[in-house]
Formats: C-alpha cells, sequence, structure tokens
C-alpha cells in the first residue's frame, strides 16, 4: 500500500491521518527521531502536547550550560548537539526542525494509543484521530502536572509553573499546594503581590524546614494569607461587584463554610501524574512494580507490543545524547536498516586487550551465557549494563579490591577464578569459579568490603558499578532475588560460621527472612519475649532502655554487626529496645537456627559471649552518664547513623579561627566545602555542614550521569562528568552539596561537597589545619567511644 | 579523642621544652666562673643560637598555619610545640643575656621577645578559657540564627507597636535603630552597651534620646506606661512590647558577649604577631652588630 506522504502543514480538515512513524513527545529524542524520519523522507509526525520543543529544556533557568554526557559517546542524530547554553541548544534545534520540514504538531496531547503494527490508532484530547503504522514513544518521565480538577480549571488564569516571580506585580494571586514547589512560589510571589496559599491540611509538613519556616513567618506577619483545611471548588470569572478586585474568582470549602477569593492568578503545584499509568494503558508491560522498574525492550527499543518504540529517560536512558542516538537508530530500526548501535565502538574497544574472541556482540553473547545470574536478562538490558561496567583481565594473583576497602561494585567471574580471603585473625581462603559473582555485600549494605579478592590465572571479570547494578535489581526481580539469596548466605557465613560450607548453610540461610525496617521503626522492644536474631546489612540501629520513665539511647550499631543475641544467650526477654536509626534491612536468624549454628562452631559460643560481655560494660557505663545517652540520640539526629566519616567539632577547643574553610577553600580551588559555623550543636559538640559520606548515599540516588562514586578509602565524591544539574543537592538531607562554578564565572556550575581531600598526601585539610585540635572525623566503629568521652568532658 | 593543644601527645612538647631548659640551666650553672657569664662566650653563643633558631622556627608558624597541603606534621603539633618552646625560649635567652641589660638594640630585641611571648602567654590562657565560654553563651545556637532571632523580635515588636498610638511605633523603631553592637574596638573588648533610644515626652513635651544599655530606658518606659494604663487592648500590647523588649535584651547580651569574646580570642594576635616582626628586626641588628665588633 502506498503510504501518504506528510505535509509539513498539518491541515485541520483532515479528520484522521496516517504515517508510517508516529513520534510522541518532543524532547531530544522525539526530536532527533522525527527530524531523521523528515530527512530519510519517511511520512511521519512528530506530537507534542506542550506548545514548544524539548519542554523541559525551555523550563531551564535562562543562559544555563546544558552537558552533553557521556563525553566519549558519539552523537548520531541529523540535529546538532554539543555542550551549550540552553539558548544556543534550543535555537539549533529549531533550526533542524525548520530545514528538514519536521512535521510537528504542538499542543497535541495523546489521550489513548491503540492497536498494533501496522494499524495504530492514536487518539489526542478533542477526539481527533491519527493512524500510524508504529509509534515511537519519547515522552521522558516528568510526566503531566496534576490539574486542578474543579469547574473552570481551564481557565487562562490557571498556571501550572512559575518561570519568573518577578513577571507578576500587584495581583491577586492564588498559589494550590504546600510542597516544596508551592511554598517556593509563594515566597517568590509574596513581596510585591496578595498571594494567598490553600492548604488542605493544618502543617506544612512535606516541604522543607526552610520553606516551612519562611512560609510560616510571612503567614505570621501578615505578608501571605493561608487558608488551612480548605479545598478547592471552583474558578469563575467575577461577577460584576467583585470586577473590581479581580477579573476571577476561586471560590473555596472552608471549615466554616464556602469563600469567594478575588485571583488575578491561581499556581496549582500538586505534583504530577507519572506517565507509567498512561504508557501500560497503550499494552506496554513492566517487570514489576517498584516505580524505578523500566519496560522490557529489544535490542531495537521495540516493547512488547509490535511496533511500539520506547526510547530516552522513559526506556531509562536519562541523558540528553542517548536519547537522540536512539531517536535516531529507531527510525533506521523502523525502517528494516541493519545498523551498529552507536556504543558499538565504545565496545570494541573495552573489550581490546581481552583474552576473548574479537567481535562485540559474540562476546557479550558469550558473556551472559557464562554467568547464570544474567541469563535471563534480554539482551538490551544487558547490554546497557555492560556498557556501564569495565571488563578485566588482572594479572594471576593481583589484589581485585582489599579488605575494608569502601568500594562498592560488583563482580561476576566471566572466565577463570579468583580466591577470597575471609576472616580477622585466622584467615582463610575460598575459591569462586566461572559464572560466580562476588561483591554483593558491600553494594546491597554500603559497607566496607569484608574480604581481600585474588584474581586466579587466566580471569576475566566483568565489574558492574552499584548504580548499575542497582537500575538492574529494582527492574528485574529474579536478579533480585539470587542477589539476596546468596548475601544472607555469605552474611551469615561471615558473622557466626567461617569454616561452613555453603551446602551446609543451606538450610539455616533459606530459613533466614529479609527485614526492612523505617526510620524510627523497632526491630523489637525491651520485654518482648526474645525468639530472633537480627544481622544489620544496611542502615543502623540504635539501642535504649526506659531508665527513670524516659528512653535512654544506649549505643549504636552500624550494618555489619548482630543485635538481639542477649536475650538468645541469656534469657528469654529482651533486655533494650532496639530501633533503625536510617532505613535499614536485616537478615533475621530464628532461634532454633541460631543454636543450630552455635553447635556447629564451638567458637562462636565464646565469641558471642565476649560481644554479650563487652555490650553489658559499655550499657553499664552509659548509665552512669546520663548526657550521653543524649548525645547520641542528637548525633543520630544528625544523620551519623548512616556516616562513615563525619566531621565533629569541639566547642571546648575551638577558637573560630576558620582555618578549617580557608584550608578547605585553598585545598580545592577557592571554595571552601564545609561550614564551620552553620550546623547544629549539642553538649559542645558541634554538627558543621559538611558530608558525612552516608554509607547508602541519598545523592547518589538519582544523579543522570552517574557522577557520585565512592572510593575505596569511603569518601563519597563528585566526578568530573557532572551535569550541573542538581538532584544531588536536593537530595541531600544535610544540605553540604552546592552548585558552584570552578574557576571562571562563565564555566557551568558543578556539584561541589567533601572529597575528603582525595588525593593529598595526609588526609583531610580541615581536620590537618586545625591548630587547636577541635575539629576531628569520627567514623562510626569510634561512634560511641567518642561520645562517651565526648560526655564525660561537659 | 579530642584533645586540647597543652595536651597534644601526652604533652610530649613539654618534656622536650623541659628538658632543654634544664640542659640549659645546668650548662649556666656549670660555667666556670672566671668567664664573665654573657653572650660573649662559647656557652653564651650556643645559647644564642639555639635561642635564635627558635625564634625563627616559632616565627614559621605563620608560614605553616597557610600552607594546607603541609605534610609537615599536624597544625595543631607545631602550636603545641610553638607553646611550651616558645615558654623554653624566655629561659633560654635569659641566660644567653647574662643578665647584663642596657639602653642598647641587644636589650630591644630581649624586651621585643619578652613582649610576645607575655601576650603569647596571654593568647594561651584566652585560647584555653574562651571557646569553652563562647560555646555556653551561644547556647548550641549559630550566630546568624541569633541575629535572625533578633530580626525577629524587632519585626514583631513593630506589629505590636502598631496596635498602639503612633509615639510606640517610634520608639520600637528607634530602640531597633539605636542599637549598638560593637561599635570600636574598646567597647567590643569591654562589651559595653552604647545603646540609645529617642523617647517621647512625657504629657506632651519633645522627644528626648536617652542612653539605652540593656534596652533599661525602654523597658522603664514601658513600665511606666503599663502601670497607667486602663484600657485593656492596650495594656495588652504594652505587656506584649514589654516581654519581646525583655527577650530582645537577653539576646543583645548574648550577641555583644559572643563579639566580645571573639574579640579578645583575636585581639592579642594583634600584638604577638607585628612585635614579632619588631623582633626579627631587632635580632638580625643584634647579631649583625655583635659579629661586626667583634
Amino acid at each position: 500500500m502506498e503510504l501518504p506522504r506528510s505535509s509539513p502543514v498539518h491541515d485541520a480538515a483532515q479528520m484522521s491521518e496516517r504515517f508510517k512513524i508516529a513520534v510522541i513527545g518532543a524532547g531530544p529524542g522525539g526530536l532527533s527521531a522525527a527530524t531523521h524520519a523528515a530527512e530519510l523522507g519517511v511520512s511521519h509526525v512528530l506530537l507534542e502536547q506542550s506548545g514548544a520543543p524539548a519542554n523541559t529544556i525551555q523550563r531551564f533557568q535562562k543562559r544555563k550550560h546544558v552537558m552533553a554526557e557521556p563525553g566519549v559517546l558519539p552523537l548520531r542524530s541529523p540535529l546538532v548537539f554539543g555542550p551549550a547554553r540552553r539558548e544556543e541548544v534550543l535555537a539549533a534545534w529549531t533550526e533542524g526542525l525548520a530545514k528538514h520540514h519536521v512535521n510537528v504538531r504542538y499542543n497535541a496531547k495523546v489521550t489513548n494509543i491503540s492497536g498494533a503494527r501496522p494499524e495504530f490508532v492514536i487518539t489526542l484530547a478533542g477526539g481527533e484521530q491519527i493512524l500510524a503504522e508504529t509509534v515511537v514513544f519519547a515522552i521522558g518521565l516528568q510526566g503531566n502536572p496534576r490539574q486542578l480538577g474543579i469547574p473552570g480549571e481551564d481557565l487562562p488564569c490557571v498556571q501550572y509553573q512559575l518561570d519568573d516571580p518577578e513577571e507578576y506585580r500587584d495581583e491577586a494571586i492564588i498559589v494550590v499546594g504546600v510542597g516544596d514547589a508551592g511554598l517556593e512560589n509563594a515566597l517568590g510571589l509574596h513581596g510585591h503581590n496578595r498571594v494567598t496559599l490553600l492548604n488542605t491540611g493544618t502543617e506544612f509538613d512535606r516541604a522543607k524546614e526552610g520553606n516551612r519556616n519562611a512560609v510560616l513567618q510571612a503567614i505570621d506577619a501578615a505578608a501571605m494569607s493561608c487558608y488551612y483545611s480548605s479545598k478547592a471548588v471552583a474558578l469563575e470569572l467575577a461577577n460584576e461587584a467583585e470586577q473590581a478586585q479581580a477579573p476571577y474568582v476561586f471560590i473555596i470549602d472552608i471549615p466554616t463554610g464556602q469563600a469567594r477569593l478575588p485571583a488575578h492568578r491561581v499556581i496549582a503545584r500538586i505534583g504530577a501524574v507519572a506517565p507509567r499509568k498512561f504508557v501500560e494503558s497503550c499494552g506496554i508491560v513492566f517487570p514489576s512494580a517498584d516505580p524505578t522498574s523500566l519496560p522490557a525492550l529489544s535490542l531495537q527499543y521495540e516493547s512488547n507490543v509490535q511496533g511500539l518504540y520506547v526510547i530516552g529517560a522513559l526506556g531509562g536512558y536519562p541523558l540528553i545524547k542517548q536519547a537522540m542516538n536512539q531517536g535516531f537508530e529507531v527510525v533506521e530500526y523502523i525502517l528494516g536498516h541493519k545498523i551498529e548501535p552507536a556504543d558499538h565502538p565504545l565496545f570494541v574497544e573495552k573489550f581490546r586487550r581481552l583474552p576473548l574472541p574479537q567481535n562485540v556482540d559474540a562476546i557479550l553473547a558469550f558473556i551472559q551465557q557464562r554467568v547464570p545470574l544474567y541469563r535471563d536478562l534480554n539482551t538490551l538490558m544487558f547490554r546497557e549494563l555492560a556498557l556501564g561496567s569495565d571488563v578485566h583481565a588482572p594479572q594471576a594473583g593481583s589484589v581485585i579490591f582489599r579488605k575494608n576497602d569502601y568500594s562498592n561494585s560488583f563482580y561476576v567471574i566471566v572466565q577463570g577464578s579468583v580466591e577470597i580471603e575471609l576472616g580477622d585473625s585466622d584467615r582463610y581462603r575460598l575459591t569462586l569459579g566461572e559464572g560466580e559473582f562476588f561483591g554483593e555485600i558491600s553494594l546491597l549494605s554500603g559497607r566496607r568490603r569484608s574480604g581481600t579478592v585474588y584474581a586466579g590465572a587466566g580471569c576475566v571479570l566483568l565489574e558492574s558499578p552499584r548504580r548499575e547494578i542497582n537500575k538492574l535489581l529494582s527492574s528485574v526481580e529474579a536478579v533480585k532475588r539470587v542477589l539476596d539469596q546468596q548475601f544472607i548466605a555469605r552474611a551469615i557465613r561471615a558473622a557466626f560460621a567461617p569454616q561452613a560450607s555453603q551446602e551446609d548453610l543451606k538450610p539455616i540461610a533459606d530459613r533466614a527472612q529479609l527485614k526492612r525496617y523505617k526510620t524510627d521503626e523497632a526491630l523489637f522492644h525491651e520485654g518482648d519475649s526474645a525468639d530472633t536474631l537480627h544481622l544489620v546489612r544496611s542502615g543502623s540501629v540504635a539501642i535504649s532502655r526506659m531508665l527513670g520513665g524516659r528512653e535512654v539511647v544506649t549505643s549504636y550499631l552500624a550494618a555489619g554487626n548482630y543485635v538481639g543475641e542477649m536475650g538468645l544467650m541469656g534469657g528469654t526477654r529482651r533486655s533494650a529496645t532496639v530501633k533503625a536509626t536510617v532505613p535499614t534491612e536485616t537478615v533475621c536468624l530464628d532461634a532454633a537456627s541460631f543454636s543450630q549454628l552455635l553447635e556447629r562452631n564451638p567458637r562462636l559460643r565464646d565469641a558471642v559471649q565476649a560481644t554479650v560481655r563487652k555490650r553489658i560494660a559499655a550499657n553499664v557505663e552509659m548509665q552512669s552518664q546520663p548526657q550521653a545517652g543524649d548525645l547520641i540520640s542528637f548525633l543520630l539526629r544528625q544523620g551519623l547513623g548512616e556516616a562513615t566519616d563525619v566531621l565533629l567539632i569541639d566547642e571546648t577547643l575551638c577558637v573560630g579561627c576558620d582555618n578549617c574553610e580557608k584550608a578547605c577553600a585553598a585545598t580545592h580551588d577557592g571554595t571552601s566545602r564545609l561550614g564551620r559555623e552553620a550546623g547544629p550543636t549539642f553538649a559542645h559538640v558541634h554538627v558543621p555542614t559538611s558530608c558525612r559520606h552516608c554509607e547508602n548515599p541519598q545523592c547518589m540516588k538519582d544523579c543522570p550521569p552517574d557522577a557520585i562514586r565512592r572510593a575505596p578509602n569511603g569518601e563519597v565524591f563528585i566526578g568530573d562528568n557532572c551535569i550541573g544539574c542538581g538532584n544531588c543537592e536536593r537530595n541531600c538531607p544535610y544540605g553540604v552539596i552546592h552548585m558552584e562554578t570552578s574557576g571562571s564565572k562563565d564555566d557551568a556550575k558543578k556539584a561541589v561537597k567533601c572529597d575528603m581531600c582525595s588525593g593529598q598526601a595526609g588526609g583531610p585539610a580541615c581536620v590537618r589545619a586545625c591548630p587547636t585540635g577541635a575539629a576531628i572525623r569520627v567514623s562510626p566503629e569510634k561512634f560511641v567511644e567518642f561520645v562517651s568521652r565526648a560526655a564525660r568532658s561537659v | 579523642m579530642h584533645e586540647s593543644l597543652l595536651a597534644y601527645r601526652r604533652k610530649r612538647f613539654l618534656w622536650i621544652a623541659v628538658a632543654l631548659v634544664l640542659i640549659c640551666v645546668l650548662a649556666y650553672a656549670l660555667q666556670d666562673d672566671a668567664e664573665p657569664h654573657d653572650g660573649g662566650t662559647w656557652l653564651g653563643y650556643t645559647l644564642g643560637g639555639i635561642g635564635a633558631a627558635l625564634i625563627l622556627w616559632l616565627a614559621a608558624l605563620g608560614l605553616r598555619k597557610r600552607s594546607y597541603r603541609s605534610t609537615l606534621g599536624s597544625l595543631q603539633g607545631w602550636v603545641s610545640a610553638h607553646v611550651y618552646l616558645g615558654l623554653a625560649l624566655l629561659v633560654i635567652v635569659t641566660l644567653h643575656t647574662g643578665f647584663q641589660f642596657g639602653w642598647n638594640v641587644h636589650t630591644l630585641a630581649y624586651v621585643l621577645m619578652c613582649l610576645v611571648i607575655a601576650s603569647g602567654v596571654v593568647g594561651v590562657v584566652l585560647y584555653v578559657r574562651y571557646p569553652r565560654e563562647l560555646s555556653a553563651n551561644r547556647a548550641s545556637l549559630t550566630r546568624a540564627q541569633l541575629t535572625g532571632q533578633l530580626a525577629e523580635i524587632d519585626a514583631r515588636s513593630l506589629r505590636v507597636a502598631g496596635r498602639l498610638p503612633p509615639e510606640y511605633r517610634d520608639l520600637a523603631q528607634s530602640a531597633r535603630d539605636r542599637t549598638r553592637l560593637g561599635d570600636g574596638v574598646l567597647a567590643l573588648l569591654r562589651g559595653a552597651d552604647r545603646s540609645q533610644v529617642l523617647l517621647p515626652g512625657a504629657a506632651g513635651g519633645g522627644a528626648s534620646i536617652v542612653m539605652n544599655p540593656g534596652q533599661r530606658a525602654v523597658i522603664d518606659f514601658l513600665s511606666e506606661r503599663l502601670s497607667r494604663s486602663s484600657d485593656g487592648a492596650q495594656t495588652q500590647a504594652l505587656t506584649e512590647l514589654m516581654s519581646l523588649a525583655a527577650a530582645r535584651r537577653v539576646l543583645l547580651e548574648q550577641l555583644r558577649r559572643d563579639a566580645q569574646l571573639k574579640a579578645w580570642l583575636q585581639i592579642w594576635l594583634y600584638v604577638h604577631v607585628p612585635v614579632t616582626f619588631g623582633l626579627l628586626a631587632a635580632l638580625i641588628a643584634h647579631v649583625l652588630s655583635v659579629f661586626l665588633y667583634w
């Protein structure tokens, strides 16, 4: 059948058009796909719900520098793209669209897609239908702003974002939503407008403390008004009497009845609707309910629905260049052309020095077949994992990583074997062979390496960074299950039965359970009957007892320790309450398993009894210093429960000379990464604003170029490939990351934070530069000891 | 874990300084009485050499403090050694003089050295005593938080005063505007409060500027008006204004004490460091003149 050619100008009279390719979403991926189709003369349409291309980049701050990571990846697109300012990027793309006569339809919101290749029916808001042979989904992950959902929400005075608060003067503005976005908008506007906040509840507890305080202050000062327990009812044109005040009225329900608020403008900041529901409604299947999981795609980006392709962030590729490349490639694939993916040369380089046959696809298939853990992954997913990973062929006997290193990457053995050395005083070695994996303990717990690994002869390893594996774990349930089982078995062996074989421990490992606790959730309470032992796998716990009618924290245990042994060894009742100080996971052993372990290993009983004795002594010590418990509670609130290395200042020694800050600035391009004076103090212990190097850093969670890494010494650092998006700054609960230009003002802003002076001899400059010994760094192992000493000196 | 600079490494440098002093005193005491006990003997030269070397090394702390990448010991160790060896210097150089003083460049160098050491002793005493007071005075808050609270109280005072006749608004505004914090080095060091306020005159009289240390004048004025107030709403507002003034007074005292302690922690360096440069100059003159006139 001859397909009609698209016309550059859409004819509105035509009720349904038919295209070879319909691209949904004019972001980087969609633009690239549509432009490539136009370039090849393929009939196409690009549907964009907003009024302009590249909506996300449009919303960037003016003159923001847009990065083009990963730098090594070549660009494949008819559109021009490289690191440049927002305006330059947008101008180049607009020019590209015009030059290739791309058939774009703006303000075309897709409400439904049905069918399969070669006949999709795309329904737009307004009912119009478009026919297409194939559909490319390039809608990103941002989702659409949640609508007000009241009569009148279509009136032109409603907006869902605020670009420049300075644009509006002397207006009556109603801000709906009391998250950070809403509060920040209200605060930006209230100086020169009459701002009213609409709060459906009575608190501002979803917002950051700074925003909350500023808004409460503004309300207190009558500089802003707020309706609590209120609900939007309708938006109308003002009646004649009200016209004088403002052109619209916003009608709300309040506890005492209804109120009519004059309004020039309504800004709704009530969150976004994630695109997943819509994507699923088109028939695309996600492998798990986990919100971070990605749809399963073929090597050609095709989803489970034939002819429906997914590219860009929605498919797990959050960077602009990746999405643009995929846009190009997906058009080629749809046309049946065989092209090597853009990452092909990267793989050639990666595999160059390997003792394996020199063919990228063959090597990838070989690795995947060798490793049972990865065997069931779809090929695109595995390719992505491999691209983010490194392949090593270390010399026999060389060290892969050392015990107590802070690295957290994950290894599989493609060929050959490795030897793992475990144990403290009595060391012993285990051999792992082809297809097996190691490194999962540090990966999952965020803790130091528990053993040293040596390469065997002819060994080839695939090393995957934490982020790649985490992406996999959230998408593929099977991989997660296998890793968890292995983790439990190895954790039990490392803690209680170093000499036992994996098979011996299997019955115990099978009975063990993985439990998750939220912050402040109790593992068990004082006085409960004792029936389980917990091995803390990630996070940390605080141990407290009721003393004189008050809960007093007596100790703290980091991941890698066990807790609950006292009840199992001695009595049957818990002698203390144990609570998670941060989100925590434990491996939970029942009493029967534990006594089996004790039988197996006569020395274990002695070891556990020694721990019990030590803990009882520590408890007595802490109880004789009531302020120590308060100090522990204080420090845990400051995030020390998840810290691996934190800067503390003894205020009884600090003379305020700021030499620590000067030293930090002098060793870091003139910008200090620590604020000495800022930050809370308790009992003369001051926690300055400085990175805690958390075990499971929140900053790492959402870094598009994966620039935040952990060095073997524990330091969490930001690499040069930072794109300056600011996600880490927002995600850090302790406010220690800042966006700074490195040298000249023209440079792009990048995230900076304490890097523990990596690469500098002698360790952190702040501590070395303190003339009075007030500044020290403390790691969790020394934490309780430190508290006990500090409490004594108060 | 936290260790003061005096206690650094079990007072390692105290013991080194004590040993050095003992050796020098012993050598001085055992010296042949036939020779004059001054800098001209071999012992005198040795003591002078040790003294000069110590002075140069002690002065080098200023360089080490700014070499942020240096791995030559920790700065705390340097400061600890600086304190103890600086005290030892006083004994060693005094022995070097042989107790012969006069109106010359040699004695000038000695006097300058004594000044540096004395200011240093003051510095050590301040460093040991004041940080704890500084921390206790701020009561776990930062200076920024304290000034933030002050601004908030000022804003609230103005709002409450707005419910009263205009003279109260003027009062609150002038109490805020004429509050002095710092105001010169001496006032800072003494912790003096030179705040003023424009008080409305009694019964139609003209307003006058009066001193307002500790917000006393404002509080007195308000309590006087409060005692005569019969209007319920006015009494309520005056009471609020009064308690705000009291809170203001406490905060200002905290801020003033904070600034005072910080000033003391710094002021001694303004003697210690410049006199050190004078000492170095005098030392060069002393050494040159000794060798030229040998």
